[in-house]
């Protein structure tokens, strides 16, 4: 297949050491993402539950944890000839629920956390996710930075105090500690382009989407592991 | 009616009368927390020792620390830990949690998690029935997120 | 109504040290914290948790800005009896919110 596009670049993590934000976190953080009754993400899931079955979910795809098992993992996909995430799958029968709310993060969690412990697929179509991975390795913004400057050169080396972890989407939506609350792959991103003073791309932009393909595609064969938490 | 001389004059004696510069957040806050102290232990001793405070030394994010406190006690109605503070140095106020506790209770142990804006003290002090009152404290380190986004959605 | 999750154990044996767990869904707005504007954002927060076990109180905790938003708070209490402990959380600009669960005590 189109595995020849790891090999390509020197700087490239080696598969067998990559490893998940959750490595570079306290004991004590890692404990609270492990915590499945009072995990800080548990009122998400339950609220994402509810609203399964609220919104029609249920009508159509039954049990989520038998239906819905495996398909986070396997996210960006192609749908109708479309890259699409998750989120913007989730809401196809509810496209009311805006990106960032409430309800929409608490159903994505709800159906992320169906692909617990499952290997990540990398589903994108090889154009975007070659696409991603030009836009990883771009420099941008007023510091000049790519995203491979931080997460591909130097992670594990500290930034401000905080270890640079290797940016794998294992984990999302993540209940984020800096957020006091659960948010997207995409806010993520918003994040780090603002810290970068790089342009900032609205949720739904398809430069984001194909990066996330790329970086889901990075991180094939790693465990999914969302909701997850992170500081 | 004074004359403006005269008036400057005065004020050059005001200005060097007052001359010490207020005080600072450090020792505001010192203060604060003091006084919180004080309004549980009254003039108390407080002593070191039956409390263990749990929290992590290095904090990833400051938004959630989690954080028990142990107090060792047979929690029998003659000997038991009535209450559990909770406080900090360097927050904009004091205070985390205070709980309540008895002879039901079984155990002297609560974990929750708390908010610690900066680096400094976090204290823990119980209260037993007889009125004595012991204390563990840990000194931890507060990083901040290296890319703040500032509620960013 | 906010969510909240109680943990209790259903059966324990009589005499036996259990640990309760709960978690609200709450922010905890500091009341410190200001808008892009410079506005100061009010304070919204828990105040206080009251546990009571049929009946008895067997549980108090008043809770400060400090706790973190979605507060946990884990403590213990001796299984005397079965029944049902309920837990009532207080907060400001009216918050009240109460949860019941069973316990069976052999």
């Amino acid at each position: 297949m189109w595995l020849a596009l790891g090999s390509a670049v020197a700087a490239e993590i080696p598969l067998p050491e990559r490893k998940s934000g959750y490595e570079f976190m306290s004991r004590e953080t890692k404990a609270m993402q492990d915590d499945e009754v009072t995990g800080p993400a548990v009122l998400t899931l339950l609220d994402g539950e509810a609203l399964w079955g609220k919104l029609g979910c249920q009508g159509c795809h039954k049990d989520a944890a038998a239906s819905m098992k495996g398909v986070a993992a396997r996210y960006p996909a192609m749908v109708g000839g479309k890259l699409t995430t998750l989120e913007q799958q989730v809401r196809h029968r509810n496209p009311e629920l805006r990106y960032e709310s409430r309800e929409l993060l608490a159903l994505t969690a709800f159906v992320a956390k169906q692909s617990r412990g499952m290997p990540i697929e990398a589903s994108g179509s090889k154009p975007n996710v070659e696409a991603g991975r030009a836009f990883f390795h771009q420099r941008q913004g007023q510091l000049n930075l790519a995203c491979a400057s931080c997460h591909d050169d130097n992670w594990g080396k500290k930034l401000g105090g905080t270890p640079i972890p290797q940016a794998h989407p294992t984990g999302y939506p993540i209940y984020r500690l800096e957020w006091q609350g659960v948010g997207s792959f995409t806010r993520r991103l918003r994040n780090c382009l603002t810290g970068m003073r790089a342009e900032l791309l609205p949720h739904g932009a398809p430069e984001l989407v194909d990066l996330e393909a790329y970086l889901m595609w990075r991180a094939r064969g790693m465990k999914m592991e969302a909701p997850a938490v992170r500081p | 009616m004074i004359s403006r001389r005269a008036f400057l004059f005065l004020s050059f004696f005001a200005g060097t009368a007052r001359a010490q510069l207020p005080a600072n957040i450090a020792e505001i806050r010192k203060a604060q927390l003091q006084a919180a102290i004080n309004k549980v232990v009254g003039g108390a001793q407080v002593r070191q020792g039956k409390v263990k405070l749990d929290i992590p030394p290095l904090i990833d994010n400051g938004n959630a620390v989690p954080v028990t406190v142990e107090v060792e006690s047979p929690m029998t109605q003659a000997d038991h830990v009535k209450a559990i503070h909770l406080f900090t140095e360097r927050n904009p106020q004091p205070y985390v949690f205070t709980a309540h506790l008895g002879p039901r209770s079984g155990k002297a142990r609560i974990a929750t998690r708390a908010r610690i804006g900066d680096s400094g003290e976090v204290i823990a002090i119980a209260q037993m029935a007889d009125g004595s009152f012991w204390q563990d404290s840990v000194r931890v380190i507060v990083t901040l997120s290296a890319c703040l986004e500032e509620g960013l959605i | 109504m906010a969510r909240v999750v109680v943990n209790v154990p259903a059966e324990a044996k009589k005499g036996e040290v259990i640990e309760i767990r709960t978690l609200a869904g709450h922010p905890m707005e500091t009341g410190f914290r200001r808008t892009q504007l410079g506005e100061l954002i009010p304070r919204d927060i828990i105040r206080s948790l009251v546990c009571t076990y049929n009946g008895v109180e067997i549980f108090r905790a008043e809770l400060h800005p400090a706790i973190a938003a979605n507060p946990l708070l884990t403590f213990t209490t001796v299984a005397t009896e079965s029944g049902t402990l309920e837990f009532r959380w207080t907060g400001d600009n009216g918050f009240s919110v109460t949860e019941k669960a069973s316990i069976k005590v052999v």
